[in-house]
């Protein structure tokens, strides 16, 4: 791919970097709104990869990947928010989030080791389902998650005086919160590239292809499936888990609402759109699935009072019907994602599909 | 082979396994030998499979148990068997198809390295040593099965031939004390055969233990030091090819008399 040889270049990561740096200040002649939404896409990128690790890279179908995203939410929220009048410091409570998501990763992959595709995906949506209506009901006999209402007025993330949330000024630039979480979460999502395709090419993640391709042989080279289901679980689940904290802390505001089995679905769609496994595909899939509805949420509306001159149908559920359009067309066009691996593109091209 | 105190690698006591009221597996016993191709035959659903099931930790046998250089089998989970160096391919190939052939064989280097999670996240000198080390060998064993130049190509694209060279490279990345190798010339044609019989014997010459089961009478009884005949579950003799293919009741199984 010819991509994949420009970005490898110097002149391709000095372009990329320039790119990524001006973003949020293009996006914000559109407005705070966009920054926000770019932010929302990095943050997907995040979650996405995340996912990658169990979906595209274990081949395990997981619907519930929302539930590690709503720990690492609710351990934020509940760690620094007047809600339990705790107030701790970003190193404490993201890696507590990322331990706690990850142990519900456990939780969730020991029962379901044996369970695969069909049977493993209705199994961790019902996970998933299950922790959103906990965090729902949990407000009897003790309030532990204020249920329906969610948390309130939770801490932004800071290093020491530093604020991520109101205008700074920086090199006499003003730079507004948005911008400096999109900043924050452009080094996170760069670390999170790194680690995905540092494990891709390891013993590790070989040995989690190998499971995706065929347990039983997998098995037979003497691969602990069990072992390794449960890593790619704790792994993917962490990822979730440290995502959850910076959106609870971006946000301000945590509610059961923003873990519903849809949000699971997205990021799932944003895995297998971009193309499973392959980590620049994954990337493209997920900020596509997030800038896209946006999108189209502030273009349908106008275009159409531009055309016809008055709303023949409502923004909002128009959006919906050319999203699923879009999705129903990409994997009848393109089976292997946007930008699938060089490999599964060569394999696509051999078969003659 | 020399025969004088020849010590068993593998010793099969009365393994039995009934699949309902069918008995695949009627206690058979008998041993393989260190340094030794040893053919499994026998007509279909003799058994051959099922036995080779049990010894591989696919199947848990219901009765009887095996011992492996000296020592039990734990038989119920198929990575101890491969930890304890019994390595097997499959009658019908099971390989890692959208690997590439040289990741393939990376990945039957698993159960002898030990890089984890962090080593691969922070790239220690350590794990790339080892990482180096696993594409050498890797390399080198394509090499040895003659398709180092698939290396880059997908498993699933790979002819059927060198397939089934494959998945022997990927089982002896393994360091395996006991190939086995499950019906490795089916659907091959004359010259395949010939090639493979090459390389079998290649692999017992460089020091591993071979456990063939072959439907082609002709390959087993030409590259066999001895031959076990299984029928209906149960084990018919256990001798040199020579002796096994007089043997009347052998000839009665096959000819269905």
């Amino acid at each position: 791919m010819n991509f994949g040889h420009f970005f490898r270049s110097t002149v391709g990561i000095a372009t990329l970097a320039a790119l990524l740096v001006a973003l949020p200040f293009v996006a914000a002649m559109g407005g705070q709104a966009w920054v926000r939404i770019l932010d929302f896409a990095i943050l997907y990128v995040f979650l996405a990869l995340g996912l990658n690790i169990v979906v595209g890279l274990a081949g395990l179908l997981d619907l519930g990947y929302i539930a590690f995203y709503a720990v690492g939410a609710y351990t934020w929220a509940l760690l620094a928010s007047p809600h339990f009048g705790l107030h701790w410091p970003i190193w404490a409570i993201l890696p507590i989030g990322a331990g706690l998501a990850c142990l519900a990763g456990v939780v969730l992959g020991s029962p379901t080791l044996k369970l695969r595709g069909d049977y493993l995906a209705i199994v961790t949506l019902g996970f998933g389902e299950i922790v959103r209506i906990f965090l729902n009901n949990l407000n009897a006999p003790f309030n532990i998650t204020n249920g329906p209402q969610g948390i309130t007025l939770i801490d932004p993330v800071s290093f020491g005086a530093f604020q991520f949330s109101g205008t700074t000024q920086i090199l006499g630039f003003a730079v507004s919160g948005p911008q400096k979480y999109y900043f924050l979460l452009v080094a996170l999502a760069i670390l999170v590239v790194i680690i995905n395709l540092r494990l891709q090419n390891s013993r590790i993640g070989r040995a989690w292809q190998a499971i995706r391709e065929d347990e039983i042989a997998a098995k037979a080279i003497g691969i602990n499936t069990r072992n390794l289901k449960l890593l790619a679980f704790a792994m993917g689940a962490s990822f979730g888990g440290v995502a959850g904290g910076i959106f609870s802390a971006m946000q301000g505001f945590v509610s059961p609402e923003s873990f519903s089995l849809i949000e699971s679905i997205m990021i799932l769609a944003m895995v297998v759109l971009g193309g499973m496994g392959h980590i620049p595909g994954v990337i493209l899939g997920a900020v596509l699935l997030t800038v896209l509805p946006e999108v189209l949420r502030y273009g349908v509306g106008p275009l159409q009072m531009a055309l016809f001159g008055k709303m023949l149908a409502d923004p909002e559920s128009l959006r919906m019907l050319v999203f699923g359009l879009a999705l129903v067309l990409v994997m009848r066009f393109k089976p292997a994602g946007l930008w699938p691996s060089p490999e599964r593109q060569r394999e696509l091209q051999e078969t003659g599909k | 082979m020399s025969a004088n105190l020849p010590k068993p690698l593998l010793e099969a006591k009365a393994v039995a396994k009934h699949f309902g009221g069918v008995k695949a597996l009627r206690d058979v016993s008998l041993s393989i030998r260190h340094g030794e191709i040893y053919g499994l035959i026998g007509p279909n659903g003799a058994g051959k499979t099922t036995f080779f099931n049990c010894m591989t930790g696919l199947y848990i046998p219901d009765g009887g148990g095996f011992s492996f250089d000296g020592t039990p089998l734990v038989a119920n989970a198929s990575d101890q068997a491969a930890a304890r160096g019994i390595a097997r391919t499959f009658q019908n190939i099971r390989l890692f198809g959208n690997m590439t052939a040289l990741e393939n064989v990376m990945v039957g280097r698993h159960v002898r390295t030990k890089a984890g999670v962090l080593g691969a996240i922070f790239q220690n000198a350590a794990t790339r040593a080892e990482e180096a080390a696993i594409r050498q060998k890797a390399i080198d064993l394509l090499h040895y099965v003659r398709i180092e130049e698939r290396a880059d190509d997908l498993a699933r694209n790979l002819s059927y031939g060198d397939q089934r060279r494959l998945e022997i490279a990927r089982a002896l990345a393994t360091d395996p004390k006991l190939l086995c190798l499950d019906e490795p010339a089916a659907g091959m044609n004359a010259t395949e055969t010939e090639q493979l019989r090459e390389l079998i014997d290649g692999i017992r010459r460089d020091g591993t233990t071979i456990l063939l089961i072959e439907h082609d009478v002709k390959l087993v009884m030409g590259l066999c030091d001895r031959v076990a005949v299984l029928d209906y579950g149960a084990l018919v003799i256990e001798d040199v090819p020579a002796v096994v293919q007089k043997d009347q009741r052998v000839i009665e199984a096959y000819l269905g008399a």
